[in-house]
């Protein structure tokens, strides 16, 4: 069982959590023109990194979704940073 | 074999203990274990081999035992496969052999063994190609295992789990284990020892000295000074697994026949003193009862006060050895040592030995004392992910480098030699990373000999001999991790603790490798067999799985509702006594000809509000809400961006700013993650705001012709007529001082009405409303009635009447995905070629003749060819008491394009004829919904 902070409720076991995908993946824009094989890229094709990987998670019991970084090897996490812009 | 007076430092030698064996009554000592009883009472034979049903006895003394497995007895409770090693003697138990019948000693199977040429490597995986496996299966079924389970339901074996934490954790209570620990926790760490005796010590006991202080004396200082410190020491504890993020796996066992406690424990590091055990000597027989490690006839001695042989030969391969025997030695037994690299050595003796012969030699013995070196157990260590280095000095595999936070002591570590060993433990104790000493003893390599003569055992437990070995690498098996599936070597519940060391040696002598280029498997947890109970513990039934309750359950209760699981909830699925089918098809027939009123109150709630929630209900929804009038309700499907159907429900338009989604009850959660995750990443989360209130409100549904005359004497305070509320509209109000909702919407087909209010409030006005509709000839009705309705009105179960292929135009909504300019969730995915394709699976209706039954719900539609193909399936079906005959939907491809045709339908080798028509059989034209 893995332990994962959440940037607001601090660490908590991994069950709490969701994983939303990898970090940093753009919506094309929809109403233009998007070719077949660039909607399969955003829908399907993942980095799926072996080490330093960037994903989005979600703590499920406050709903917050946060960027954590992790080893995909060691399982270490590496760090969380919130997806809130600072206005 | 016999006890010596007054020795043994793990017993109480003045509490004597009664036991059977295969039906043979035995006495004991308190501290004894059943291997130590019965090797006490001279009993030699304690099991058959798997395959074989050859004689065995004990090998070893500890968690490495392969051969001593019992199904034992306590107080009417039977547990199979018990290690007669670690399992410690309770006064009346019943032990049997396993495999065994009408005994170990007189087993009848044991004519198996002169079949063992058919029995070879790989034999299930060749039957699977030739003749056929299925006639071997059912005898090999019978004959093969280890034990049997009883059918009895334990009701008290459950475990208690508990969480912990630590700075430094201990794993292993021998003496380099309590040195670390007591200097760990001298030091000022939080620290927990666990070792898996009840005696804590290790192999200690088989010293003179410690410190030069006795090994009872040096055992009770260290654990004095541990509990002084704070330390906390757990003894019949076995640290099983190491899991991600420092989590340590540990099982607590209590007396025999109740369930170990699990405990999670999180630690900063982890120390491991787990020591290590012996290896066999591979040679002819060298199975036989009474061929015994020699580590452990020395730790018989030191423990349990028995010796194990009066003559015995002694194979040995390292120094480590001289010391036991000299002990042995000391206390009576006459020891010949044989050098353990003459060839062609083989064990005398059937049921069990009578010595060792060489080609020109023969030496007489009541036991065979043997030691191919040590092995230190370093399976967490790989459970943690830490690598292994070949040393070739040891001949064993050693911990390599450093992990952050673990680190091995000891035998574990290679260090072998006490001395070594406590400064090493003591050092890592405190923190500090030592290097690991040069070792003071010599290894002679001792390893099979492929090529040589005889039946060699290489893996007690599943009877592998190196003779199976040589066919897998002959048949290019040669990989560790193929030889181990072909074979099966390692596989049995030992999970070749004393096996897998020979075996990768003698494949490495085989390929002409040596044995760090062969390599190990992968070592898994539980490092021994833990009960599924433990891991489950508690966590059953509600406890694991909890149920949704409704506000209304007494009410229902009250009604003689039939209360099922809906989706997380407990819900009347029917009312009335009797069998459900009548109830169901009553209540379906009375909510057409007059109303049924329905708790639908965990109908998803979900408010989203803010600025941009406007566009983001648009964004969210396959079907365009921004053109949602306030006080207007629309239906529509919520897409994943693979633009398969998700879910569906109404939304309601509350204010300009301010939605409300009524999503599918079991799809509350679901969706309210979908909606969070699209608000946070992708849009600003300070102009959209989503709350969850499913449980804040409770919805009583009241639908069927007669639903507004029911209404109109609660004394609502609105007018429902048609023009002032119609279809697809909803109206505020406030009844007996308390806020209601009602909206005009419909999962009948049949003009109805939700009325939503505070859900404290849904007793009252469930009281009102059943109250009111009695003069109706109204009452409640359950969901099964409701899907029946559903299913006339063509109205479909997302997850039933879906899959996870279907897209909105494949249920006939297809105009959003022409016609909707704005971008949504899952757009682009419905103009693929895949989502183009006129082939799909589409929502249909299917017809049957008059007359006949209903479908099975999953028959499928089939081409009518010779060689059928499916062409979909039968996902609602329904006896529909209104319209006196079965209805359904199915998927079925291109159905849209089919009406009117007659279609083929299979179900349990039966042909049944239907034809395609409209999903919706009941009122097309829609006059009873906008009634």
């Amino acid at each position: 069982m893995q332990r994962f902070p959440c940037p607001f409720c601090g660490l908590r076991d991994e069950r709490e959590f969701h994983l939303a995908g990898e970090a940093g993946k753009t919506r094309p824009d929809t109403t233009g023109e998007i070719i077949d094989t660039d909607w399969a890229t955003y829908l399907h094709m993942h980095r799926n990194e072996k080490g330093r990987t960037r994903e989005v998670w979600m703590h499920t019991t406050c709903a917050e979704l946060f960027i954590m970084e992790r080893d995909s090897v060691t399982m270490d996490v590496l760090g969380t940073e919130t997806l809130r812009v600072e206005r | 074999m016999k006890r010596l007076k007054n020795t043994g430092a793990a017993l109480d030698h003045g509490t004597r203990l009664s036991f059977t064996f295969d039906g043979k009554r035995y006495w004991g000592t308190k501290g004894d274990t059943l291997a130590s009883a019965l090797l006490a009472n001279g009993v030699r034979v304690m099991g058959r081999s798997f395959k074989y049903h050859r004689p065995r006895g004990v090998w070893g003394a500890w968690v490495d035992e392969p051969n001593a497995i019992l199904s034992v007895t306590l107080n009417g409770r039977e547990l199979p496969n018990c290690l007669a090693t670690t399992t410690y003697l309770e006064h009346g138990m019943e032990a049997r052999a396993v495999n065994a019948w009408p005994s170990a000693n007189r087993d009848i199977k044991g004519v198996l063994d002169w079949g063992n040429r058919f029995l070879g490597a790989g034999f299930y995986y060749k039957t699977f190609i030739w003749p056929d496996w299925h006639l071997f299966e059912p005898s090999i079924r019978k004959m093969a295992g280890l034990g049997a389970v009883t059918l009895d339901h334990l009701d008290d074996y459950v475990s208690d789990q508990t969480h912990d934490h630590c700075d430094t954790l201990v794993v292993g209570g021998g003496p380099a284990g309590l040195a670390a620990a007591r200097t760990a926790a001298e030091s000022g760490q939080n620290v927990m020892l666990v070792d898996d005796q009840q005696l804590i010590g290790g192999s200690a006991y088989q010293l003179d000295k410690i410190d030069s202080q006795p090994p009872t004396t040096w055992v009770q200082t260290q654990k004095t000074a541990i509990l002084t410190a704070g330390g906390r020491i757990l003894t019949q504890t076995t640290a099983y697994g190491v899991y991600d993020h420092n989590l340590v796996a540990m099982v607590e066992q209590g007396p025999f026949g109740t369930a170990p406690r699990l405990w999670r424990m999180r630690t900063d590091r982890t120390i491991l003193a787990t020591g290590a055990i012996d290896r066999p000597v591979t040679f002819t027989n060298n199975d036989k009862p009474g061929v015994i490690s020699l580590f452990a006839a020395a730790e018989y001695l030191a423990r349990y006060g028995i010796l194990p042989g009066k003559t015995a030969v002694a194979l040995a391969n390292s120094t480590l050895a001289d010391p036991a025997l000299k002990t042995l030695e000391d206390h009576g037994t006459k020891i010949t040592r044989v050098d353990p690299t003459t060839p062609n050595l083989k064990s005398r003796g059937w049921k069990a030995t009578t010595g060792l012969a060489t080609n020109d030699r023969h030496y007489p013995g009541d036991t065979v004392l043997a030691s191919a070196g040590l092995t230190p157990l370093i399976h967490l260590w790989r459970h943690a992910g830490g690598k292994l280095t070949w040393d070739e000095p040891r001949q064993a595999f050693l911990p390599d480098g450093n992990l952050d936070r673990m680190q091995a002591v000891g035998a574990a570590n290679g260090t072998f030699d006490i001395d070594d060993a406590l400064t090493e433990a003591r050092a890592v104790g405190q923190g500090a990373r030592p290097e690991r000493a040069d070792t003071r003893h010599t290894v002679t390599p001792l390893w099979p000999t492929p090529g040589t003569k005889g039946r060699q055992w290489i893996d007690f437990q599943h009877d592998v001999t190196l003779k199976d070995i040589e066919v897998a690498a002959r048949e290019n098996y040669t990989s560790v991790e193929h030889l181990k599936r072909y074979t099966t070597l390692g596989m049995a519940s030992d999970q070749g603790k004393t096996s897998n060391m020979a075996g990768l040696a003698a494949m490495a002598t085989l390929k002409g490798a040596t044995i760090p280029e062969v390599g190990t498997t992968t070592f898994r947890p539980p490092f021994v067999p833990i009960p599924l109970a433990t891991y489950h513990g508690q966590a059953s039934a509600q406890l694991y799985h909890p149920i949704k309750r409704l506000k209304l359950e007494q009410q229902h209760r009250d009604a003689g509702a039939g209360l099922c699981e809906y989706g997380g909830w407990l819900r009347p699925g029917w009312y009335g006594p009797g069998p459900a089918y009548p109830n169901i098809q009553r209540e379906a027939l009375m909510a057409r000809e007059t109303a049924g009123i329905l708790d639908g109150s965990p109908l998803g709630k979900i408010e989203v509000m803010g600025p941009d929630a406007e566009a983001f209900v648009n964004f969210m929804f396959y079907n365009t809400m921004k053109t949602l009038k306030v006080g207007h309700i629309r239906y529509g499907f919520l897409l994943t961006e693979g633009g398969i159907v998700y879910d569906d429900g109404v939304v309601s338009r509350l204010a300009m700013d301010h939605f409300l989604i009524s999503c599918s009850s079991s799809h509350v959660d679901g969706v309210r993650g979908l909606l969070e995750t699209w608000r946070q990443d992708g849009n600003d989360p300070d102009r959209i705001f989503i709350h969850d209130l499913t449980l804040q409100w409770a919805t009583v549904t009241v639908t069927g012709p007669r639903a507004r005359d029911i209404l109109e004497t609660l004394d609502l305070g609105c007018d429902l007529s048609p023009e002032a509320l119609p279809f697809m509209r909803f109206t505020t109000t406030r009844w007996q001082d308390r806020p209601m909702r009602i909206a005009r919407v419909s999962f009948s087909g049949d003009l109805s009405f939700e009325m939503s209010v505070p859900t404290g409030h849904a007793p009252a006005l469930w009281d009102a409303t059943t109250a009111a509709a009695e003069p109706f000839n109204a009452a409640p009705m359950g969901i099964e009635a409701m899907s029946i309705l559903r299913a006339e009105k063509g109205y479909i179960m997302v997850g039933k009447d879906t899959d996870g292929e279907t897209m909105p135009h494949d249920l006939g909504f297809g105009a959003p995905r022409l016609k909707k300019t704005a971008a949504f969730v899952g757009d682009r995915s419905l103009h693929t070629e895949n989502g183009n394709d006129p082939s799909r699976k589409q929502l249909v209706g299917l017809a049957i003749p008059n007359g006949e039954a209903r479908l099975a719900t999953g028959a499928h539609i089939v081409t009518d060819d010779k060689t059928p193909r499916s062409l979909g399936y039968v996902t609602s079906s329904y006896t529909s008491p209104g319209l006196g005959h079965g209805i359904a939907l199915g998927l079925v491809e291109g159905g849209h394009a089919r009406m009117g045709d007659e279609v083929a339908i299979w179900h349990d080798e039966t042909l049944r004829r239907a034809t395609i028509v409209a999903p919706c059989v009941f009122d097309p034209e829609g006059e009873r919904l906008h009634a």
